[in-house]
């Protein structure tokens, strides 16, 4: 069973601490959604397991493999991104950069084989962007894009999946056709998938567990049920929230409520 | 259903399956080869002494495949040909080659299509050795050349050296830092060099010549000098291209595909380099050539790395000749500094071009 455990990571820039002993196992075919203010340290616990950050000290495994330790692509064969700024180079096709995922496991110097573009275009078919093959970077939509580099992605034939908060910047069709299609990948590929979110209704639906960070630690995990209650969410975001029952999932509904005085507790 | 598709996205034999238009690249490579053939030839018939182009091709194959050579051909074109024009001609296609091709790398490896090969201090470091060896008046080297490239080629590594180390944030050398440094240490050592010439003025003129491209020595010597820097260049940045490619995206997504990042750099650097300064050494500060040729190849070939070095080095090549057969046949008598063709040539065909152009093609 693949899975992606992080025991006591601790990650900054400087001499700020972003991500402070976060210790987080998902496990394969699940999706735990990683939920928090902004400035929680959520991208950059992303961009640590990714290798784009070093940790200060913990362990982060898959599989037993540490993957603070392995090299580049060692980790790109174990951890595929799907980054939340989605920058393409304008002139590449996106059969081009699907097959820019077969990169870990390629040789520097070897050309693609045969598997390699059947694995591609395998890739492609599950996200529907075959038919987006000779089309350039720069004539693709917001939501193509997205599609595209989660094919890349999946052309790594990773054991975990990390998104980015990959619902931002799309409308609903496609913030719930990105869901969808994570939940679907967990399974299929026995993916273990961590992805941070800001809409937490959108996470208590989608995702099997949910993290709570603030200020670089993690405050609660576990089913939505038991993290998005009311109190918490008030004490991790400084504004008072109403959580009902969602009427289709029974997950929790969280609306937040007005202060009328026009004083935000922020501002 | 599945299978179908992936007939057209072709076979294991290609290299590039995914990536459309196979046999259009194959076109351009050939297009490009041809264009060199026919400036190559050109260049060798034309000068004071014009030389028919079959004399020339009859000459050539004869001494290549050891026959007799063609009677009706007086012995002084063997001399203008194989003494004279062929290692000019040769000399040229190898800085060309070796500017298009480093030109190509640093716009990539910059992901900014304004880079060229000087931008990371080869130019002024270059000036700065080249002057140095003339400000001194050192002597010949050991190796029976001229000071004055091998101060060049010695003062272009140096400074693109201490630009790197400079640039260098913890474990990690930023491109935007590289670019800083590179303009910051390409200042100093560009005022360095005005100030030894102002002290001598009888160098002034030598070194001021060189810098617009003067060739120096003659004969087939830096030929083989500069060969073997660009043919490893070449093989390197070629075996490197598709991680090239990758980081088109950004630096996080290369790292995060599983590219080491900062290795790739400084190997994209080094050949860039070492085949930019080689070619310095001898041609001079050409310009637009790095600049101007990858881009005329990318509207063409589209951005793989690892068809468009190849192209820029062939299509370097044959334009710098052609630049070259004008700088010396125009006036003549007076011969002009190429690098004066290549911008006066270069700059407005390449204005036309980017004009007809509709989108990007970086």
């Amino acid at each position: 069973m693949t899975t992606l455990q992080l025991s006591h990571i601790s990650a900054g820039y400087g001499k700020r601490i972003i991500v402070c002993d976060v210790t987080l196992t998902v496990n394969a075919g699940e999706v735990v959604a990683l939920v928090g203010p902004n400035g929680a340290g959520k991208s950059t616990l992303i961009r640590v397991i990714s290798g784009v950050v070093s940790a200060r000290s913990g362990q982060a495994r898959v599989n037993g493999v540490d993957l603070l330790r392995a090299s580049p692509a060692q980790r790109a064969k174990l951890v595929a991104v799907v980054p939340q700024m989605i920058h393409l180079p304008d002139a590449f096709t996106v059969g081009e950069i699907v097959l820019m995922g077969r990169t870990p496991h390629l040789p520097f110097w070897a050309a693609e084989s045969k598997h390699d573009c059947e694995v591609a275009w395998q890739a492609m078919r599950r996200t529907q962007t075959e038919s987006l093959m000779d089309r350039r970077a720069d004539e693709l939509s917001g939501g193509e894009r997205q599609r595209v580099v989660i094919a890349r992605a999946l052309a790594q034939e990773p054991k975990v999946l990390l998104l980015d908060e990959p619902t931002a910047h799309l409308d609903l069709k496609y913030q719930v056709g990105v869901l969808e299609l994570a939940r679907s990948l967990a399974q299929e590929h026995a993916l273990a998938i961590l992805m941070t979110m800001h809409d937490l209704n959108q996470a208590a639906v989608y995702a099997d567990r949910v993290a709570l960070m603030r200020q670089g630690e993690i405050v609660a995990q576990g089913t939505a049920k038991a993290v998005f209650t009311a109190e918490q969410l008030s004490s991790v975001y400084g504004v008072r929230v109403a959580v009902s029952e969602h009427p289709a999932h029974g997950t929790p509904l969280i609306a937040p409520i007005a202060n009328g005085n026009g004083k935000h507790p922020v501002l | 259903m599945a299978r179908a598709p992936l007939n057209a996205l072709g076979s294991a034999d290609t290299s590039v399956s995914l990536v459309p238009g196979r046999w259009h690249a194959v076109g351009v490579f050939g297009a490009c080869v041809a264009v060199l053939i026919v400036a190559i030839v050109v260049a060798v018939a034309v000068g004071a002494i014009p030389i028919p182009p079959i004399a020339v091709v009859e000459i050539t194959l004869s001494r290549l495949l050891a026959l007799p050579r063609p009677a009706a051909y007086p012995d002084t074109y063997d001399k203008i040909l194989f003494d004279i024009r062929m290692p000019r001609i040769a000399i040229t296609a190898l800085i060309g080659a070796a500017l298009a091709a480093s030109g190509s790398t640093y716009q990539g490896l910059f992901r900014n299509p304004l880079a060229d090969p000087y931008l990371v201090g080869v130019a002024s470091g270059a000036g700065l050795g080249a002057t140095l060896a003339i400000a001194f008046n050192l002597p010949a080297t050991p190796l029976g050349l001229g000071a004055v490239p091998v101060g060049a080629f010695l003062g272009a590594i140096v400074t693109v050296a201490v630009v790197v180390l400079s640039a260098q944030v913890g474990r990690t050398t930023p491109v935007s830092t590289m670019l800083l440094a590179g303009v910051a240490i390409g200042s100093f050592a560009s005022a360095f060099t005005t100030f030894l010439m102002l002290r001598s003025p009888d160098g002034l003129r030598r070194a001021f010549n060189w810098l617009l491209g003067g060739y120096t020595g003659g004969g087939w010597e830096p030929f083989q000098i500069i060969l073997p820097y660009l043919v490893i260049g070449l093989v390197v940045l070629q075996l490197n291209a598709r991680a090239l490619n990758v980081l088109q995206l950004d630096e996080e997504q290369a790292r995060q595909l599983g590219i080491n990042v900062e290795r790739l750099k400084l190997t994209l650097v080094t050949a860039a380099t070492l085949m930019t300064s080689a070619a310095v050494a001898f041609g001079g500060l050409v310009g637009f050539v790095g600049l101007v040729v990858p881009h005329v190849l990318r509207m063409f070939s589209g951005p793989d790395y690892r068809r468009l070095i190849p192209l820029s080095a062939i299509g370097g090549a044959a334009f710098l000749i052609m630049a070259d057969l004008v700088a010396r046949t125009i006036l003549a008598p007076t011969e002009l500094p190429v690098g004066v063709v290549t911008a006066l040539t270069g700059a407005p065909f390449f204005v036309l071009l980017l004009r007809r152009l509709k989108r990007s093609v970086f």
